[in-house]
């Protein structure tokens, strides 16, 4: 086990640099470069100012040396300094990623949860009104556009109703402390997590849905009948089970993308977390911050696909065995 | 139509009643948009920081909606009759935010070395001045080269921020760490910066004016999307929308709310002026008829009307008519079809498709650039929209790689700040694009904008200006669209908050909620 989690170790680190390598070069495939963003910004600059921000930025030196200096930086952990914001990157990326993981979880949280007891509650009702209703939902939750959604969700239960806050992580100046802060916090959560995790809902729905429909035909399953076993016992123990697997490797994928954020609902609902940062990054050409969050959330990715690996070996013995 | 306009003038009115006495204490929750990179306004002057930063940095002078200057850090101020010296009166009871007493020495410091190195489009201005000395605490003597008329114009927050010498002196400006916690002398401290959250400033209890600031605190919700912002808005979480916080179709009906007011006011120094940059160098765009043609077949009524609400004046030519020497006597382009063709027909136009870029700034821009499509269409003038995204429009312009390009600029009151950089053809260079992106080189025009820079009398520099502006509109180097009108949305009961000529950028000195 050991030596095959230290192998798998070894190869995410080549990928990981060779992905930034790619990123390096297709950022720096853009046009524009952060100089002139910010140049842009003020309003006015001339010649002068411009290479005087290309020279502090070290884009003024060739583009092999700046990848040279950037890799060495990451090898050291460091992830360089935001010129735009005016801070180290890791610093950046660690103040967002509370808020990121506070939203993808709960959103993940919520669309697993719900979308796996649905599914199997469809399941278990093939043809029935119900099993039409929640295939139904989540043809629709699967189809509605994340940004639409979110901003359906704000007219209705903000502007219209008021019961929930509209954007926003906590109430600005409120100075909530303790549970008080907790509940506001959670407050500010529903709305975004909801949204977000209403696509990853229908999907984890369908698929527990079509994977217990599959498994149930199988021929073990005939077996477990045969012998006389209970319903509820074949459903759990070897229906659910067995079902499980491609939601599982479902599940891996999602929580990889976890940290990356969710550039969208960040965005609609002033989520202070680091899919906001990252898009804003990419239209300021902040190549350092742009590169860092790319590099967490690859590293996230990578580790999450690892820890599916090990989990297929706990669900399913054939894989341990193998 | 005429309903919308209506109603957003009885807005307009309402703004400028008359209000009763300033009420002590209260928060004011405001959109800041987008982020900005920093709010050390010596080092960076982009309009969100100048938006914050301008209640915590101050300049020696303030300007009213009619551009004339009034006291600020400096309480009084003398011009010697040949024009050469500016003698400035401090107040003598000035302290920097940490404590530190405000001093002459601090402005020479700020003028004649922190924002020569830092500060473009001020070192510009300051290549006129010969000296900058400080006789005593309280005096600041600036000695011309020769004479500048639009000298007195450049005291604003923005343009010539002060800067604290105690700080800066000898460190390196960019990377000193007191740059996350800006020091200035302004009504406001800076408190705390939430990045991707919000902005708070706080009182500053020492103010050198009595009474002043009237608020306690101010909130900056950084909110990213348009539609959000609106809705933060209707949400009564903030309480004022600077010009531009929400995208224009969504003004009207939030000016339709209770107790709300709009101002399109406190935008008179900038006085944003948009047009389209047209490549002088080649293609169609380069033969004078088809940029005449242009200006004939655009309908900027209807662009002013059912794209900006009606706010705002179809310009009529390079210089605001919120700017200094401003003239109406010029060639005017109404809105005539038939001209078009005429002058296309002319010139042997071929229908070859001319490249236009709109300004990547949201919605607005995105559909001004479709009807400009459409008015062109139909005077038989081939258009494609290239579309990118602000880095890539910022590369393109500054590459000359374009036919025709949205843009809008800001004048700074006088057209020598302002205006002239668009058109001299010793600012044609690759690699900018606030200089003559155009391409456009006339010597009569080079020399028109030299001398009325330098003109003594507001006479004589009148009459440079108005030939210089009937030129540039017979030869329509660029293709001028409106005087953008920015509205400012806010509750009624928050008062006195556009007062000067950059509005909220140092409003809140002066702004007060009423109870």
């Amino acid at each position: 086990m050991l030596r095959f989690i230290l192998m798998r170790l070894g190869k995410a680190a080549i990928i990981l640099v060779a992905i930034l390598t790619l990123n390096f070069f297709l950022i720096h495939a853009a046009p524009g470069d952060p100089a002139a963003v910010m140049a842009g910004e003020a309003g006015a600059a001339d010649a002068k100012f411009i290479a005087q921000l290309r020279e502090q930025f070290g884009l003024d030196k060739p583009l092999l040396t700046q990848l040279a200096i950037y890799l060495k930086g990451v090898l050291q952990l460091d992830l360089g300094y935001s010129y735009r914001q005016q801070m180290p990157v890791a610093d950046l990326i660690f103040s967002r990623l509370p808020a990121t993981l506070l939203l993808t979880m709960t959103a993940f949280v919520i669309s697993l949860l719900l979308g796996t007891v649905a599914g199997v509650l469809a399941s278990a009702r093939v043809g029935k009104w119900s099993d039409t209703a929640i295939s139904t939902l989540a043809l629709l939750f699967y189809a509605t556009p994340l940004y639409w959604a979110a901003l359906m969700a704000v007219l209705l239960f903000s502007v219209y109703f008021n019961w929930l806050p509209g954007f926003g992580y906590e109430t600005v100046g409120a100075n909530y402390t303790g549970l008080r802060r907790v509940l506001d916090i959670g407050q500010h959560l529903i709305l975004p997590a909801t949204t977000l995790g209403l696509f990853f809902m229908a999907v984890y729905m369908r698929m527990t849905r079509a994977s217990m429909l599959e498994v149930s035909q199988l021929d073990f399953v005939k077996t477990a009948r045969a012998k006389g076993l209970k319903p509820s016992i074949i459903q759990r123990r070897h229906i659910f089970r067995n079902a499980m697997l491609p939601v599982v490797t479902l599940a891996g994928l999602q929580a990889g993308q976890l940290v990356g954020g969710a550039v969208l609902t960040e965005t609609v609902f002033a989520w202070p977390g680091i899919g906001r940062l990252m898009f804003e990054a990419l239209a300021q050409r902040d190549y350092n911050l742009l590169l860092g969050v790319f590099f967490v959330s690859s590293a996230m990715v990578l580790l999450f696909n690892l820890i599916t690996d090990i989990l297929y070996r706990f669900v399913d013995p054939r894989i341990r065995v193998a | 139509m005429l309903k919308r306009l209506t109603t957003l003038a009885a807005a307009l009115l309402v703004s400028t009643a008359l209000h009763a006495e300033p009420v002590m204490g209260g928060r004011a929750n405001v959109v800041i948009q987008p982020e900005p990179p920093s709010l050390m306004m010596g080092l960076v002057q982009n309009g969100p920081t100048q938006m914050v930063a301008g209640q915590i940095y101050e300049s020696l002078l303030r300007y009213d909606e009619e551009l004339q200057p009034m006291p600020q850090l400096a309480k009084s101020w003398e011009v010697s009759e040949d024009g050469l010296t500016y003698t400035f009166k401090l107040h003598d009871n000035v302290k920097w935010h940490d404590g530190e007493p405000f001093t002459a020495a601090d402005v020479v410091f700020s003028a004649d070395v922190f924002l020569r190195e830092t500060h473009p489009r001020l070192r510009t201005s300051l290549e006129h001045v010969e000296s900058i000395t400080a006789p005593d605490d309280t005096t600041v003597v600036f000695k011309l080269k020769g004479p500048f008329g639009p000298f007195l114009g450049i005291f604003e927050a923005g343009t010539m921020p002060m800067v604290p010498k105690h700080i800066y002196e000898g460190t390196d400006y960019k990377n000193n760490p007191a740059n996350n916690t800006p020091i200035g002398t302004g009504p406001f401290k800076f408190t705390e910066w939430v990045k991707g959250s919000h902005i708070l400033l706080t009182k500053n209890a020492d103010y050198y004016e009595e009474g002043k600031p009237y608020l306690d605190e101010i909130y900056w919700h950084v909110i990213p999307d348009a539609a959000s912002r609106a809705v933060a808005y209707e949400t009564g979480v903030v309480d004022v929308l600077p010009g531009g916080s929400v995208e224009n179709f969504d003004v009207q009906r939030i000016a339709d709310m209770d107790n709300t007011c709009v101002t399109d006011k406190g935008w008179e120094y900038f006085g944003p002026h948009s047009w389209m940059w047209l490549n002088n160098r080649e293609g169609p765009t380069a033969d004078k008829r088809f940029r005449q043609a242009v200006m004939y077949a655009m309908d900027r009524n209807f662009a002013r009307d059912a794209l900006w609400n009606g706010l705002g004046k179809v310009a009529a030519g390079p210089v605001s008519s919120s700017t200094r020497f401003f003239t109406d006597d010029v060639t005017a382009y109404d809105h005539d079809p038939e001209k078009a063709k005429a002058l296309l027909a002319e010139m042997g136009y071929d229908g070859e498709t001319v490249r236009l870029l709109p300004l990547p700034y949201g919605e607005t821009w995105q559909r001004w650039a479709e009807a400009v499509k459409q008015n062109l269409d139909e005077v038989g003038i081939n258009v494609e929209i290239v579309s990118t995204d602000v880095a890539g429009w910022n590369q393109k312009l500054a590459e000359w790689d374009y036919d025709m390009a949205f843009t809008y600029l800001y004048q700074y009151g006088d057209p020598a700040l302002g205006v002239a950089r668009n058109y001299i053809s010793t600012n044609i260079a690759k690699g900018s694009q606030w200089n003559n992106v155009e391409g456009y080189d006339n010597k009569e025009v080079d020399d028109l904008f030299a001398k009325a820079a330098v003109a003594v009398t507001a006479e004589e520099r009148q009459a440079l200006y108005t030939q210089v502006q009937q030129t540039l509109v017979e030869d329509v180097p660029a293709a001028w669209l409106l005087e953008l009108g920015f509205p400012t949305i806010y509750r009624c009961n928050v008062k006195d908050l556009v007062t000067t000529a950059i509005g909220v950028n140092d409003g809140f000195k002066d702004a007060y909620i009423e109870k």
